[in-house]
């Protein structure tokens, strides 16, 4: 073994048993390559995941049913937006640039959460994106509060606490919906009949069939598996489904006393990995609308430079 | 790493004092044309839930930072003076709280 080689097996131990102390690491300190890369690839498409989050949503401000609930969701929104941004600043700090997220974003090259390829149908679809996709949300994101890498953790935490905003809106929806008229309980069920199971998708492939999880478990990057999360998120929301007297459309679904947690029906991960691929119902619109927004401001933002330019010069003229 | 910013704004750090008699705290950054734009931009990004009553805004490229790396010789100066630390000194319990 050469000294270069060594001296790199003794930093990467050193970086193992500060993430097992549960110590946190910061953006100067040293990190294995894998690492790094890992986290910008999974940041990035967080950071990603919440930007394209608003076009789904988007569809219905101008048809929101009221004043009130445009005005929420305009909000929602642009927390979303914030949220992205939160995401964006803290990968920046492993030294990719904000241009070179957006040129993979763009072209294709990353990926985001394969739930905001479905459309968004009717009103209860906002309902339902609120309650389950950002119920889904929160599970996966209270989990990486405790991230080892400190500042995806911190802006964790952040998001945490203006994402149950979001939940509680979208159920507030089911629950005017679901205590409605029939139709609006129609609307409502065929929301959740479309949403539940790409919800369920958030959650990430079978832990056996999952092949990055292992090493980010160790990294303490992740710090609960793909199906010990899902099982969460079931969990927690079979009784609040129960409560809008609204069906989950799984007839395996069913408490089992001896687990202690409720079983469900296999996930149809055909479906799951054709819309990953980029043939699920919006992938095409989605990053086309996502591209248009971003060349369209381009002018603002040159705007913005020049004017910027121009009021140096003209207070070192003053000066 | 790279440094490519051909076309990005620069980027600013964000500083938030949450209330007064608090300390502003580092929230996290965002990029921005000039300095007024990134303060407008930190209230809309970091504080829409009123958490904040005063914001800092730094070009990212204007703070000196310490490295980790030589984490053990930088502090050293402090590390052999335990005497600057009260318990250092043994009082008799007669004495009492000091």
């Amino acid at each position: 073994m050469d000294v270069i080689e060594q001296e790199l097996e003794e930093l990467e131990t050193a970086f193992q048993a500060k993430v097992d102390a549960e110590q946190r690491i910061e953006p100067k300190d040293w990190m294995p390559a894998k690492y790094r890369q890992t986290l910008i690839r999974q940041m990035s498409q967080h950071a990603h995941s919440e930007v394209v989050g608003m076009l789904p949503e988007g569809n219905w401000l101008t048809r929101a049913p009221s004043l009130k609930r445009k005005a929420i969701l305009m909000a929602k929104i642009q927390d979303e937006g914030g949220h992205g941004l939160y995401l964006y600043s803290a990968t920046e700090t492993l030294g990719t640039s904000r241009d070179e997220m957006f040129e993979q974003l763009h072209s294709g090259k990353a990926k985001y959460s394969s739930i905001f390829n479905y459309p968004t149908l009717s009103w209860a679809d906002i309902g339902a994106i609120g309650w389950v996709v950002d119920g889904a949300a929160i599970v996966n994101q209270i989990a990486l509060c405790r991230c080892s890498y400190g500042p995806y953790a911190r802006a964790m935490i952040r998001i945490c606490k203006e994402e149950s905003f979001h939940q509680r809106q979208g159920y507030e929806i089911m629950m005017t919906m679901a205590q409605g008229t029939k139709e609006q309980r129609e609307m409502a069920q065929d929301a959740l009949n479309r949403w539940w199971w790409p919800t369920l998708m958030m959650f990430g492939p079978n832990d056996a069939n999952s092949a990055n999880s292992a090493q980010s478990m160790k990294w303490k990057i992740k710090r609960q598996s793909n199906d010990d999360l899902r099982q969460k998120f079931i969990d927690a929301t079979v009784p609040q489904a129960e409560f809008l007297k609204l069906t989950i459309p799984d007839d395996k679904l069913a408490w089992n006393d001896e687990r202690g947690h409720y079983d469900f029906g296999e996930i149809d991960w055909d479906e799951f990995k054709s819309v990953v691929k980029g043939n699920g119902l919006c992938n095409r619109e989605r990053l086309q609308a996502r591209i248009e927004a971003h060349d369209g401001g381009k002018w603002v933002r040159d705007a913005a430079l020049a004017y910027a330019a121009k009021q140096k010069t003209r207070n070192a003229k003053a000066a | 790493m790279s440094n490519e910013t051909k076309n990005e704004h620069p980027l600013y750090e964000v500083f938030i004092r949450s209330k007064n008699g608090l300390d502003h705290k580092h929230v996290g950054s965002l990029h921005a044309s000039d300095a007024e734009m990134a303060l407008t931009n930190a209230r809309d990004v970091y504080t829409r839930r009123s958490e904040g009553v005063s914001i800092w805004v730094v070009k990212s490229t204007d703070i000196v930072a310490s490295s980790p790396e030589d984490r053990g010789s930088f502090y050293e100066p402090s590390d052999d003076k335990l005497y600057r630390h009260p318990t250092f000194f043994e009082l008799p319990d007669e004495v009492g709280h000091m």
